[in-house]
């Protein structure tokens, strides 16, 4: 029986069409000599929150941009060796949102590397996590580069587990950002230990990438845009020459370096954040480096949003694939002090919606 | 001649007390701007339940999810030509526009105190920042 086409399977392949044609197929290969260990390319997709309103209904905005990553990561070419999922999955950490995000991300024809995010974390303590995912925390080894990922979205254990009278309370308390009554990130002493015993093994000039959900440097407390051990962490990580710490949480193109630590953020599939510079009641340490992603327009629903895919070992190269904007380009090359949008950098060469916050 | 003199001594009076209450119509106190300031609060702190819950619209979207503490809503340049509407418009016309569209919501009217309570919060975390009217 010849198969019919429905509805859905038309706008499918409209919607692959579209993508093809609309996504940006050609990456800036960048010659880097130097560093030995084969170059390569990773992707992302991070911080999707995909909500339940009840029963078989999602938030619609939110399935479209983790649907939309999903099929422009496939149409990388060359593939890239795996993704990275930077967190957040679940916005409520419901079953139900799991099994919604996961049947969107089945599709992904790499294999998915998993960093736990607080949402995903605060209803059942990684449980379902555990289960169908990942470990919390983990290292792996991909073409001479020594990968650890975090579960750096910890907080205090009386929080967890005397604050609240129930899981559902303490993941709606966890899920709002800019909660007074909220408790700071912490990767805590027992993961600490495991990677100071990971790392013993590697050797100084061998290339490192963290990956975690929250910052491991600290941004602005009240929202949690920040790691309460970040500088125990750091100290860790201090005697190896090559590091690049690459994170989820803020949803919003945002760079740094610290001493040997290079910093990266991963864009979000579901909405924006706004930068921490833009609430006027308290100070922050918005990192200087960063120039920032174009002022979101909110009429425009995958402003603000998007995905992105990281080239590796010699330095960093990372390409920021935002929707309704033209594509940006994070680049730290070996010699170079600190990570540099290979367009915008220098303050001369600001536009209007970088600055009009 | 006495009663004479203490029929205007009374008119004087009166006049004088007449007087003192037409010029000083508003004398309010410190306590008085304690009670009021307590009202406004009491709108800012509704305002803040608000923003902050999944019930303002029909999806569980709620406004703090893209404006964290406000931030990002911008109270102070209203208003202003909203380019994405074709027109000027007040601050409220955009907390409307957010209730229909991401939080797929029912827009409030103009003079609901829920929408001033929203006005209230919003523009008491942007305190301080001076007015722009227009600013894109």
């Amino acid at each position: 029986m010849k198969e019919r086409m429905t509805r859905r399977t038309f706008l499918k392949a409209a919607g692959a069409l579209t993508a093809a044609i609309a996504f940006p197929v050609s990456r800036a290969e960048v010659a880097l000599g130097q560093k030995p260990g084969e170059k390569f390319t990773f992707a992302y997709i991070s911080d999707s929150h995909i909500t339940q309103i009840k029963g078989t209904e999602f938030v619609r905005n939110f399935d479209n941009g983790l649907k939309k990553a999903v099929v422009e990561v496939n149409f990388m070419d060359p593939k890239p060796d795996f993704v990275v999922f930077g967190g957040d999955l679940a916005q409520l950490g419901k079953k139900e949102e799991f099994e919604h995000g996961l049947e969107m991300l089945k599709d992904v024809t790499v294999p998915i590397k998993w960093v736990i995010g607080e949402h995903d974390y605060y209803l059942d303590l990684g449980k379902y996590w555990q289960e169908k995912m990942a470990p919390l925390y983990y290292s792996f080894d991909h073409k001479g580069v020594h990968f650890v990922v975090l579960n750096s979205i910890l907080t205090d254990d009386d929080w967890i587990h005397k604050r609240w009278p129930t899981s559902e309370e303490r993941m709606l308390q966890m899920a709002r950002l800019d909660n007074p009554n909220g408790s700071p990130f912490m990767v805590k002493e027992e993961q600490r230990a495991w990677l100071k015993k990971d790392l013993a093994k590697i050797k100084q000039e061998t290339p490192i990438i963290v990956l975690s959900h929250s910052p491991l440097y600290k941004i602005f407390k009240p929202w949690n845009f920040w790691t309460d051990d970040a500088e125990q962490v750091q100290a860790i990580l201090k005697p190896f020459k090559d590091v690049k710490i690459l994170h989820g949480h803020v949803h919003q193109v945002l760079y740094n370096q610290m001493g040997n630590l290079t910093f990266n953020a991963f864009m979000a599939t579901a909405w924006p954040w706004p930068y921490v510079n833009t609430y006027s009641q308290l100070p922050n340490k918005m990192p200087a480096l960063t120039v920032p992603m174009n002022r979101a327009d909110p009429f425009k629903e995958r402003d603000g949003t998007g995905w992105g895919h990281i080239e590796l070992p010699a330095g960093i190269v990372h390409h920021y694939e935002l929707w309704e904007n033209p594509a940006r380009i994070v680049r730290k090359a070996p010699g170079m002090k600190q990570p540099e949008d290979t367009e915008y950098q220098s303050p001369g060469k600001r536009i209007p919606p970088q600055k009009h916050y | 001649m006495r009663k004479y003199l203490n029929l205007c001594l009374v008119i004087s009076l009166l006049t004088c007390g007449i007087g003192l209450f037409i010029a000083y119509a508003d004398p309010f106190t410190e306590a008085d701007l304690k009670k009021w300031n307590e009202a406004y609060m009491a709108a800012v702190k509704e305002g803040d339940s608000l923003f902050h819950s999944s019930k303002l619209g029909k999806n569980s979207v709620s406004c703090d999810m893209c404006h964290p503490n406000g931030s990002n809503a911008h109270p102070e340049t209203y208003p202003k030509f909203q380019k994405q509407l074709g027109k000027v418009v007040g601050l409220r016309d955009m907390i409307n526009w957010c209730i229909q569209n991401p939080l797929e919501g029912t827009p409030l009217a103009a003079d609901d105190p829920k929408m001033i309570a929203l006005e209230a919060y919003i523009t008491y975390e942007r305190r301080g920042v001076k007015l722009d009217p227009g600013k894109h």
